[in-house]
């Protein structure tokens, strides 16, 4: 075991993919040399090469479509955006082609390969560095979408996606790329994607998040002491663990989603009708979306607006609780 | 040499084979097997005959929106034949001949554009991508796949084509700029058709020539006469050297014109006088290449006329076949989605399905 950040946890999850299989290779703008912007990919270029490990020109279409050709030959690319709010230019490519390339040649070719973006609020960042888009990449079929809360789920999950014989969008939660420290194997080892993690179980109320929220939740919930909350960590948003939410949903007959993403078509709505589908007459009370506005994510000044605390969660928390169906 | 003599700032077009079919540039004609050349023009042959089927049927509501080749095939079989057989082949979407040469079937292609995707799985050993519809996004697949081919060293190349129209889009440059970056063995033909659907290139496009689009690449580029199949055969083998040498990608334009429609919902007329088309019926690449067989003695109109009729039937054999091939399964609209069935794609296919099961199909 070792004490890791979630960006170490992802840095030791690249290298390891990349010591045991010769066909990864990680790349991206500033990725090589430097180590990422963030450092993610720090060391890697020096252990592994420059043919494994490069710097790009910025061209994110390129990035990405290139990614596309390496994986029908034969590599597996780990490729970074350098934040998710700068993956538009390469969202064509991952639209019209990584999500299609299995179903378009009816299974003769597939890309086993990974996007990789930084993203969310809370930075204090510049336009375009805080974004949380989650939706455009869950909408789209034949992607998977994983996003990590902790450092075992980071490198667990990392490697996962990067055996995956789908395309995985792996967003991370760059507020807490250096948050806190968890205890991890040092070993290799696979989380499996497509399936949530209950981070804390209770009987009262269910509530899911993901990324860096997971941890405002758990703080919120010193606040809210007489409220027994199951936290589900959804870790994957697609293809999602409806399962685990369901069965939650029947127990504690209550749900608050909590999510940075806007709100209006937000990953809620889908969760939301979900619960509606499967579990509609075990609701006891309407269920509860905190999300983002449906407003562009401010800039550092009037960013407090819209990042979502704990207090603010506990208050939601509260009222949903008082609620009576 | 031959990228130094023809540098596109001389704004000189490399011609072998004149619209006659006889030879302009005695010392550059290359050196072709008679197999190879043979292969060249029966494929030719037979892409013509599809290709004019193809839009046939389409008039008799047989077949649905395709992209007629009809006047480009020498673009695409100059440039398929000076690749080796372990290369790779990325296409847009209006290269049935070069298809048809790397062992794409004519009954694949055809169910593709009768609208089913098992018309995309070619045969496993048949390094082809499946057509590519947005304008431009091959170019970084293809560099893609020339960046795995050298990391690996598999001595692969990869052959992408695109339309005078694709050179427009920020995708291509991305990919030329990426493949230039790194060196990589990469060779892209630009079919100039003269138009993008109903716009003229001049219209749209500055540059004086599009292989002078190289130039800022950094890397060789050159203007070819597309109607003429030796020429394109020599630009791509060179450019193949190049590649194989470690000396990065090429840009070839090939000039040639679309006789027909952009697809066959497009109407030309709208568009472009008939005299242009009537000229450029003149250089019709089957016209020359046919006679520089003869002459050459390889070929005859007695043989001409046995193949014309063979592979007019073949043509026939293959639709009547996709004709027969009728609907696609439900269950394969979701299998190919991810590797394995998520729960939920489960969940909403079998909700269907007894749809289907209660109120019959």
């Amino acid at each position: 075991m070792a004490v890791k950040t979630i960006l170490q946890a992802i840095n030791e999850a690249l290298d390891q993919s990349m010591e045991k299989d010769d066909s990864v290779v990680v790349y991206g703008e500033d990725v090589g040399h430097e180590g990422g912007v963030f450092r993610t990919t720090a060391g890697l270029q020096k252990k592994y090469g420059e043919g494994r490990v490069f710097d790009t020109p910025i061209a994110e279409a390129a990035i990405v479509g290139s990614a596309v050709g390496m994986s029908v030959n034969g590599l597996k690319p780990v490729v970074e955006m350098q934040f998710s709010g700068f993956s538009l230019p390469g969202y064509n490519q991952v639209v019209a082609h990584v999500a299609r390339f299995r179903n378009r040649s009816r299974g003769k070719y597939h890309l086993p390969m990974v996007v990789r973006m930084p993203y969310g609020g809370g930075v204090r960042a510049l336009e375009h560095h805080s974004e949380s888009l989650e939706t455009l990449y869950a909408h789209i079929p034949g992607l998977k979408l994983v996003i990590p809360s902790t450092p075992y789920d980071a490198k667990g999950l990392m490697m996962a996606a990067i055996n995956d014989a789908d395309p995985v969008i792996f967003m991370e939660p760059k507020r807490i790329y250096r948050a806190f420290k968890q205890d991890i194997p040092e070993e290799p080892y696979e989380v499996e994607i497509g399936k949530a993690r209950i981070a804390k179980e209770g009987n009262d109320v269910t509530i899911i998040a993901w990324g860096a929220l997971v941890r405002e939740v758990e703080k919120a919930m010193k606040q809210v002491d007489d409220i027994d909350a199951e936290i589900i960590d959804l870790r994957t948003i697609s293809p999602m663990d409806t399962e685990t939410i369901i069965k939650s949903i029947k127990k504690t007959g209550r749900v608050l989603i909590v999510h940075e993403a806007y709100k209006s078509f937000g990953p809620a709505a889908e969760i939301i009708s979900r619960i509606n589908e499967e579990a509609f007459f075990y609701l006891e009370a309407a269920p509860k979306r905190l999300t983002g506005f449906d407003v562009t994510i401010p800039l550092p000044k009037g960013e407090h607006h819209f990042i979502i605390d704990p207090k603010q969660i506990a208050y939601e928390l509260k009222k949903l609780m008082a609620e009576k169906a | 040499m031959l990228f130094k003599d023809f540098d596109p700032l001389k704004e000189e077009m490399l011609q072998i084979l004149d619209q006659k079919g006889n030879i302009v540039n005695d010392k550059l004609v290359p050196k072709i097997k008679k197999a190879t050349l043979m292969k060249m023009y029966k494929t030719m042959v037979l892409g013509r005959i599809a290709d004019d089927k193809a839009v046939q049927f389409q008039r008799q509501g047989r077949m649905l929106t395709y992209a007629p080749n009809h006047g480009q095939e020498a673009a695409q079989l100059g440039s398929i034949a000076a690749m080796d057989d372990n290369d790779w082949l990325v296409l847009a979407f209006r290269e049935l001949n070069a298809m048809l040469y790397k062992g794409v079937t004519l009954e694949q292609s055809y169910l593709y554009w009768y609208g089913n995707e098992m018309g995309a799985k070619y045969d496993e050993d048949v390094k082809v991508l499946p057509i590519n519809v947005p304008i431009g996004s091959q170019i970084n697949h293809a560099a893609g796949i020339a960046y795995a081919s050298k990391l690996n060293k598999t001595g692969e190349v990869a052959l992408a084509f695109i339309g005078d129209g694709g050179t427009s889009h920020g995708e291509f440059h991305e990919g030329m700029s990426f493949a230039a970056a790194y060196d990589l063995p990469m060779i892209v033909v630009i079919q100039n058709n003269h138009y993008a659907i109903s716009t003229p290139r001049k219209k749209v496009i500055k540059s004086k020539t599009l292989a002078q689009k190289a130039i800022a690449y950094g890397i060789p580029g050159i203007q070819v006469d597309g109607n003429d199949p030796l020429a394109m055969y020599l630009a791509v083998e060179k450019a193949r050297e190049r590649a194989a040498n470690g000396d990065g990608p090429t840009l070839i334009e090939a000039v040639t014109y679309r006789m027909g429609p952009h697809t066959t919902s497009d109407n030309p007329k709208l568009y472009r006088e008939d005299k242009e088309v009537q000229e450029w019926a003149k250089k019709d690449p089957l016209i020359r290449f046919k006679k520089y067989l003869i002459d050459k003695k390889y070929w005859s109109n007695k043989k001409d006329e046995e193949l014309q009729e063979t592979s007019k039937k073949e043509v026939l054999d293959a639709f009547k076949k996709v004709e027969k091939s009728g609907l696609v399964d439900l269950e394969d609209i979701f299998k190919y989605t991810y590797e394995k069935l998520t729960p939920n794609l489960e969940k909403q296919m079998n909700a269907y399905k007894k749809y289907l099961d209660e109120v019959g199909e």
